[in-house]
């Protein structure tokens, strides 16, 4: 009966060591990150269905729009994002430098604070106990809980790398460990100067804009590159075509990425405003460096690829990755008025940036990384399959239209001759294809949890079967193969 | 190789850099900002009244912000001559009139100056306005240049300049908004004064807007048996809206609240940071300042 570790394809020695080090904590990041995603994709699509009918779930006032998107939201960013992100981080710290992950039992204590915390921010909003800044909704005492958990997890991330065997430092490995060290400093600003102990006027949504560029272009932006920078040359079976243009990609995205903040519109000093659209429109550097430097990984080589089940979800980041910098980019550079920033491109925007590229990309890496912390494939390739096309056409459906929605929004509002409302009701029919999308990526994470959840719960069966014929084994010696 | 302290250093230095250029230099410019005077003299922002404020956490706590932004944009400024009064010299008055508008004639002039005070003259820029004001204040007529922030919010009637630092000093939480996805509400206590109104579109969006795209937010209500004779503060729906006979519908405190909140917003007076000229109707205080304004 101990078939199942029998046929577990577990690597030679160092990355064994590694996977199982990893085993517990990644299983179980990821698995609470595909339940908290499929659960704010549930949200996103009640939001989006009020599009079509405002009175849909009206009376609960937990149920208001303005309550389940920013729990979405916080549920995405938070629940998904992040947690999915630090999985993938405290692995590829602990594989690239050729050791055991420190501290398993810190991750999962931090993996316990960081899901109360997500908990108890998204509850916390739908009870009306939101912040009212985009990306840190999330009240004070989610705050503490969250910042506890992405401590203990970071702590340890940084202990992989301290303790590493591997001298040579890799791309992704300073991606990941600038990426740790961000978050706290951004995180502690942010909730002292505008949660704990508020700021006065209009520092207050600056801060939280500050807080929310840098998290989203810059955190996300690094560990989705570090995945995209490790995976991508391992599948292609070949090196990173340049470290010095990754050098030059981090340097620049971290440089402007944290300094593309304040809207156009935004009432406050002109050099703040000015400086954040310069800023923006400097992205252009680290889109144009990641796109060459993956492009010189991945010449000639594209006939190796597609091996993989997780390779199509990198093969749509890498495009995701550019076309969301872009939007971002054109978006300023044609935003003559300022008021493109105000309509549903600017979501449009963030959808790309989180979900066609940074999402996919932490697909990529569940898709890649599990099944050897398993030591066994997911149950279900299909669904594998079955996932890409859904989360590829959902988030489709979603950005494609807002963008375009937002722009002719944009049009619109900026002629007074032309009735608010019914520059409002010409979105409307984009915003009802979105819930399509909406739709589509909730089926898509379904699957995705479907797959995850049978990945698990087989371990966890053979698992126990191992240990039941151990047990079993030690009174009936003679059966035992000599 | 070993780049690990090098690029720790960078990322500390992009991290820095971002840190003292949008929260510590902002800090030190607006963290203190205090109360201004309005061009008129009055002091602005006064803080908004008790039942007002905590409107806003219910603003705040029901998400409005994601939907509602309050920031006016401006895209620039036009400047008028104000024509006040034709003075004692109508002749000349008139000829300067036709000098610098030279279709305009002298019947035309005339009749001109019979309806005064009016605004004569919208130009973009200052020198001009000011070249004009100066040659009909010679020719006698008393004359002014006023400041008329333009753009597309401002023709919408959603305010009557830029929304400013100012605005916001004693606000808290500052929820400016992200997104437009119903109109912008810098001036929605100028815009729509009534109470009333607001209870009925928090209520029933529909009610008030036809084919409103808000959802309504009856939680903030309390249906309610009809007593001895209706309560005084019950909604008057139409029929569509309206409960079952024999029930009245009430604002609970929140909705009391927020209406009180969202009759007090109102930014819309002139700024030295953001000028404007009041409108006609009151134009001997105005002039003075606009004057100084325009340095």
């Amino acid at each position: 009966m101990s078939q199942p570790r029998a046929s577990t394809p577990l690597p030679a020695s160092g990355a064994s060591a590694t996977d199982l080090s990893c085993r517990l904590p990644g299983l179980a990041l990821f698995l609470a990150a595909a339940l908290w995603l499929l659960f704010g994709s549930v949200l996103a699509l009640l939001a989006s269905i009020k599009f079509h009918t405002p009175n849909f779930l009206a009376d609960p006032a937990w149920l208001t729009y303005g309550r389940i998107r920013p729990a979405a939201g916080g549920a995405f960013l938070y629940g998904f994002g992040m947690q999915a992100g630090l999985a993938m981080t405290l692995w590829m710290m602990a594989r690239l430098g050729r050791t055991a992950l420190a501290w398993p039992g810190l991750v999962m204590a931090g993996a316990f604070f960081w899901n109360l915390g997500v908990a108890a921010g998204v509850g916390g909003i739908l009870s009306g106990d939101s912040t009212g800044f985009p990306a840190l909704e999330f009240p004070s005492y989610a705050a503490g809980l969250i910042f506890i958990g992405y401590v203990l997890m970071a702590a340890s991330g940084v202990l992989a790398f301290r303790q590493r065997r591997e001298r040579e430092v890799y791309v992704s490995q300073w991606f990941l460990l600038t990426a740790l060290f961000w978050f706290p400093w951004i995180y502690s600003t942010a909730q002292m100067l505008v949660v704990l102990g508020p700021a006065r006027g209009v520092l207050q949504p600056l801060i939280a804009w500050w807080y929310s560029a840098n998290l989203l272009t810059v955190w996300f932006g690094l560990v989705g590159l570090a995945g995209l920078f490790y995976f991508v040359p391992q599948a292609a079976g070949g090196e990173l075509h340049s470290r010095y243009l990754a050098i030059f990609s981090f340097w620049t995205l971290t440089l402007f990425g944290s300094w593309a903040v304040a809207p156009a519109l935004a009432p406050l000093p002109a050099w703040i405003t000015v400086w954040s659209r310069v800023a923006t429109v400097l992205l252009v550097l680290p889109l144009l460096t990641v796109m060459l430097n993956l492009h010189g990984t991945l010449r000639g080589r594209c006939s190796l690829l597609r091996q993989t089940v997780a390779q199509p979800f990198f093969q749509a980041a890498i495009p995701g990755f550019a076309v969301a910098l872009a939007l971002r980019i054109l978006g300023v550079l044609f935003d003559a008025g300022g008021l493109l920033h105000l309509t549903w491109f600017a979501p449009a925007v963030a959808q790309c940036w989180l979900y066609l590229f940074f999402a996919m990309a932490m697909f990529g890496a569940a898709y890649t990384i599990l099944p050897r912390l398993a030591g066994r494939d997911f149950p279900f390739p299909a669904l594998v399959r079955a996932h890409f096309w859904l989360a590829l056409l959902g988030g489709a459906l979603i950005v494609a239209p807002w963008a375009a929605g937002g722009w002719l929004e944009a049009a619109r509002e900026s002629d007074p001759a032309i009735p608010f409302l019914a520059v409002v009701k010409s979105t409307l029919m984009f915003l009802r294809i979105s819930t399509i999308g909406e739709l589509l990526l909730a089926l898509g994470h379904l699957v995705f949890l479907v797959n995850l959840g049978s990945l698990v719960a087989r371990l966890c069966k053979g698992l126990a079967m191992t240990a039941l014929a151990e047990a079993t084994a030690e009174t009936r010696p003679a059966e035992v193969r000599a | 190789m070993n780049y690990g302290p090098l690029i720790f250093l960078a990322a500390f230095f992009a991290l820095a850099a971002s840190w003292f250029q949008f929260v510590l230099a902002p800090m030190v410019q607006l963290g203190s900002l205090p109360q201004t005077n309005t061009l008129t003299g009055v002091t602005y922002p006064l803080a908004r009244p008790g039942e007002a404020a905590q409107g806003l956490q219910v603003y705040r706590a029901n998400g409005c912000a994601v939907c509602h932004s309050q920031q006016v944009g401006q895209r620039g400024t036009v400047f008028e001559v104000e024509l006040t009064a034709a003075g004692t010299n109508r002749a000349a008055v008139a000829e300067v009139l036709g000098a610098l508008q030279p279709g305009l004639g002298s019947g035309a002039a005339e009749r001109l100056l019979d309806s005064l005070p009016r605004t004569w003259l919208r130009v973009k820029d200052k020198e001009t306005a000011e070249g004009a004001q100066k040659r009909l204040t010679a020719a006698g007529a008393k004359a002014q240049v006023g400041i008329v922030p333009t753009g597309p919010d401002i023709a919408r009637g959603w305010g009557k300049r830029r929304t400013v630092a100012e605005d916001f000093i004693y606000d808290d939480p500052v929820l400016p908004g992200d997104q437009r996805v119903g109109p912008d509400l810098a001036n929605v206590g100028g815009r729509l004064p009534d109470v009333n109104w607001h209870y009925r579109h928090l209520y029933a969006p529909r009610a008030e807007v036809a084919d409103s795209t808000m959802p309504p937010h009856r939680f903030l209500f309390e249906r309610r048996k009809l007593g001895k004779a209706p309560s005084p503060e019950a909604l008057r729906l139409p029929p569509a809206y309206a409960p079952e006979p024999g029930y009245e519908i009430v604002p609970r405190p929140e909705a009391r609240a927020l209406a009180a909140y969202l009759l007090s917003l109102r930014a819309d007076a002139p700024l030295f940071a953001a000028p404007l000229t009041a409108p006609l109707p009151a134009p001997t205080n105005a002039a003075s300042a606009a004057g100084a304004s325009t340095k």
